[in-house]
């Protein structure tokens, strides 16, 4: 049986905000079958006992200085913008007419 | 003079044999030369270079005292941000964006005066193992224009195998720089987890990314080691300690009573035979030098490949979901009609390429409730047991050995369509990003049966950079000494334009 079906590849592309052709959906929920096949190898090799590592070298709360240092000038930080309006993002509508 | 080491090229310039301004010229007329078949360049900044190189010759004419590698020129992978200048990360989604701000790396590289020639391709986002998931089209293997100069990174090493720049800045996530090294004949490093600062630095997998030298021998890559890292307030997983000496490591030649452990388990099937043979071969070398050979076991890296490939497409998941059109990069689909969120699929089915929007999907699925404690979960248990091994390893021996890749460099669009066994060549540099432990990648000869590089991989414990540095410089100076000259001096010429 395969891991995961089509409307599941769909779900997913919809949860991450890429719009996929029907072949595409085919293709990738055949290729992430096999995908998933060879990593669930992880699975029950660490018993409950083992703790999990997100990261190598362990850091915690990391702060630094709470001091004012220039930054971006809101030409600078627009300067990549694909739309402006006056010194703000210009995107589209956030939120349904009615 | 494009063929010396950056250390030679570093002598001439304080010795005012050659100028900067000649030097990084002798550098673009090699691009001009050979980039129409190498690919190794996405964009050439001829201007700003020159402008660096000139300020260098100024300060050197009154006599400042100057970083030694200030004049020398170096090949930029585009995942790394420079102010003004485009960085794509080999992705459509970030075309024509050129960044307001520098990254850390480019600050310390500026700083002290290295000239930067222009960015280098990759595989879109450092997603692949062949730079052939670049948008900008695949580079090609100075050594064999039909083949892969590995990935992430295949445009820096390429670079450095095609004379086109004596420095490069690559970075390792699951083995991006190493990879490429070895199948190009070159030297590559993956320092510490958090020896560079990753502050702009375009990121993938923020637990495994790490930015760091690349080169043609272990000297120029010491030396341009000691530029780039250091600690960052800017970078919160930044080691705040002092840079080791590699430089003075490279140089030592002596590893006289060192104990170097090979790992049992990244050999044996699926390894090219000629691989095994200058792997053993530098073995030798490393016993004629003094060392004391023991093989460790190391059983967890078995499954090191799967947890990566949950790990770091989980984190780029995340990532990724940066790229929305709406501050930076393209847009696609604003006809005024439609909504920000169909605007941003419709911006992310053209901006990413098949690879990434491959990694994504794995990523979500596997940070989805559900299936995070199968997956996600218990990816990062087996990235504790790997960890576990290193340690228990590292308590036997100085450094661990094992070749780079199982194999030499494979054909262009051999592997394109099969996910799975393009992921299988990073099967023995994964472990490293994992634990999160620095790396070296060296060239250990040609393998007999396609006279292609084969790369040797030293691992050394996290904050002991300098042990690979040693080690690898007197592995270097043993099989030079055996060869005859470098093996870089030994790459095909290529056909000049």
């Amino acid at each position: 049986m395969a891991a995961i079906s089509r409307d599941e590849v769909a779900h997913l592309a919809r949860l991450a905000r890429i719009e996929m052709t029907d072949a595409e959906l085919d293709h990738l929920a055949s290729e992430m079958d096999l995908i998933l096949e060879s990593v669930s190898r992880v699975q029950g090799v660490a018993g409950a006992d083992i703790p999990p590592t997100s990261h190598a070298i362990a850091m915690q709360n990391v702060m630094r200085p709470d001091a004012v240092v220039p930054s971006l000038t809101p030409e600078e930080s627009l300067s990549g913008a694909p739309a402006r309006e006056e010194d703000r993002f210009k995107v589209p509508q956030i939120l349904g007419e009615e | 003079m494009i063929h010396q080491s950056a250390a030679q090229m570093s002598a001439d310039l304080a010795a005012g044999s050659v100028t900067a301004v000649e030097l990084a010229n002798a550098h673009f007329d090699r691009i001009a030369a050979v980039d129409g078949d190498v690919h190794a360049f996405l964009h050439i900044d001829r201007e700003g270079a020159l402008a660096q190189a000139s300020a260098v010759d100024a300060s050197r004419k009154a006599g400042e005292k100057v970083h030694p590698l200030a004049g020398v020129p170096l090949a930029l992978k585009d995942v790394l941000t420079q102010k003004g200048v485009p960085t794509t990360c080999g992705s459509k989604m970030l075309e024509g964006w050129r960044p307001p701000y520098d990254s850390t790396v480019v600050t310390n590289l500026k700083k002290a005066g290295v000239v930067i020639l222009g960015k280098t391709n990759m595989d879109e986002f450092a997603m692949g193992s062949s730079t052939e998931n670049s948008a900008y089209g695949a580079t090609r293997n100075p050594w064999d224009l039909s083949r892969i100069p590995g990935g992430s990174g295949g445009g820096s090493s390429a670079a450095l195998a095609a004379f086109e720049a004596p420095l490069a800045i690559g970075t390792d996530t699951g083995g991006s720089i190493r990879q490429p090294a070895a199948v190009t004949g070159t030297v590559g490093v993956k320092p510490t987890y958090g020896a560079v600062s990753r502050y702009g630095l375009v990121a993938f997998s923020s637990s495994l990314d790490q930015a760091g030298p690349c080169a043609r021998t272990v000297l120029d890559t010491a030396m341009l080691h000691e530029v780039i890292a250091g600690y960052d307030p800017k970078d919160s997983t930044s080691i705040n300690a002092p840079v080791g000496k590699m430089v003075d490591a490279a140089k030592k030649l002596d590893i006289k009573g060192m104990k170097i452990g090979v790992v049992k388990e990244l050999s044996g099937d699926g390894y090219q035979a000629g691989v095994l043979t200058r792997f053993n071969e530098a073995l030798e070398a490393l016993v004629s030098a003094g060392a004391e050979i023991v093989e460790v076991s190391t059983p967890s890296f078995e499954y090191a490949l799967a947890a990566y490939y949950l790990i770091a497409p989980s984190e780029a998941s995340s990532n990724l979901a940066r790229f929305d059109s709406m501050r930076y990069g393209i847009r696609v689909g604003d006809d005024g009609s439609r909504s920000a969120e169909e605007v941003m699929n419709m911006t992310r089915e053209v901006g990413f390429g098949r690879e990434v929007k491959r990694r994504i999907i794995l990523g979500t699925y596997a940070l989805s409730s559900g299936y995070y404690d199968a997956y996600y979960g218990s990816a990062q248990k087996v990235r504790t047991l790997i960890k576990r091994d290193y340690e228990a390893a590292f308590a036997k021996v100085d450094v661990l050995v094992s070749p780079t890749c199982p194999t030499t460099a494979f054909k262009i669009g051999e592997k394109s369509d099969d996910p799975v066994a393009m992921y299988l060549n990073d099967v023995c540099t994964i472990p490293v990003n994992l634990a999160g432990i620095g790396s070296m990648s060296l060239p250990c000869g040609l393998a007999p049966e396609d006279g292609l590089p084969v790369g040797f991989q030293i691992m050394s414990p996290a904050m002991k950079d300098e042990l690979m540095y040693q080690v690898g410089g007197t592995l270097e100076a043993a099989l030079e000494s055996s060869w005859s000259k470098p093996l870089y001096a030994s790459a095909p010429e290529l056909a000049v334009k």
